[in-house]
């Protein structure tokens, strides 16, 4: 089970109390699929996707990217319990959605890079580290129930 | 996996907005890495690895002048890229997973350094970069 410092829930909480989650939420998954364009594998029903401007202007990126960060939001407030808290969505998105975790990854990654642009400076490297360990610990619970 | 004429225009106006920061920025994405992935600090036994150290800075350095030129030389990595091939291939022995590592790593730092430069475009566009210079370095592995 992975544990966190003070430290690093503390940076983590405070990050997480000034951002936009409907606005950062659409920017993340925006880059997922621009950056990776084969996660469109899961987004048939999205529209158009076919350009960076259309990706990011779509309403329906933008709504998904907002329900998936909000669900991360849960994870900040239950930084000790992760497993727990997305036992169902990892049965979800293992049964029902048939989502490489690979994904999660990658999703968690854009995380970090959308916060390092809206904090700049302020995102340090161990600033950082703490997200990392939390974007990693994310992934890890919402593949757990994958069979 | 092929850098498109757009791909290579974002990675060139980038490195010119870096300008002279090229050095630096090489230094704070070592200093992420390490932060956020510890193991990447087993390379690094010999190195005094704490905040500000000038044996960072110097290989941050070592490691932007690198990025630099295969920047200038993006029509042929391999060539230009081909001693430091060798190199990691035969000497560093680097296992490939950490190439992701630090390419997230600076992708981070010029997200820090360059907001608003940083489009979804010009990120996809280094991304790809970085994973062909890190496929390049890997390639005479074996």
């Amino acid at each position: 089970m992975v544990h966190f410092t003070a430290e690093e829930k503390a940076a983590v909480v405070s990050l997480w109390a000034r951002v936009n989650v409907e606005l950062v939420g659409g920017e993340v998954l925006g880059r997922l699929l621009v950056v990776y364009p084969w996660t469109q594998r899961f987004f048939d029903s999205f529209g158009n996707l076919s350009s960076e401007s259309a990706i990011m202007g779509n309403p329906k990126v933008k709504a998904h990217g907002k329900k998936v960060l909000t669900s991360f939001g849960n994870a900040v407030k239950h930084m000790d319990d992760l497993k727990d808290t997305f036992a169902e969505l990892s049965e979800l998105h293992c049964d029902k959605l048939h989502v490489d975790p690979e994904n999660f990854k990658l999703l968690g990654n854009m995380i970090l890079i959308v916060l390092a642009t809206h904090f700049s400076k302020e995102f340090t490297p161990q600033m950082q580290a703490a997200w990392q360990k939390l974007t990693t610990a994310v992934a890890n619970a919402l593949a757990h129930k994958y069979h | 996996m092929v850098l498109s004429p757009a791909d290579k225009t974002n990675v060139k106006s980038t490195w010119d907005k870096i300008g002279g920061h090229a050095g630096e920025y090489g230094g704070e994405a070592l200093e992420r890495t390490f932060a956020s992935f510890p193991t990447t600090k087993t390379y690094f036994p010999h190195f005094d690895l704490s905040h500000g150290s000038a044996q960072v800075k110097a290989h941050g350095k070592k490691v932007a002048d690198a990025l630099t030129n295969a920047v200038a030389h993006m029509d042929d990595l391999p060539g230009a890229m081909s001693a430091l091939s060798d190199l990691h291939a035969y000497k560093l022995r680097v296992d490939p997973v950490n190439f992701k590592l630090l390419s997230h790593c600076l992708l981070v730092t010029l997200a820090c350094h360059h907001p608003a430069e940083f489009t979804p475009a010009v990120h996809a566009s280094l991304d790809k970069f970085f994973s062909a210079v890190s496929t390049v370095l890997t390639s005479k592995y074996r």
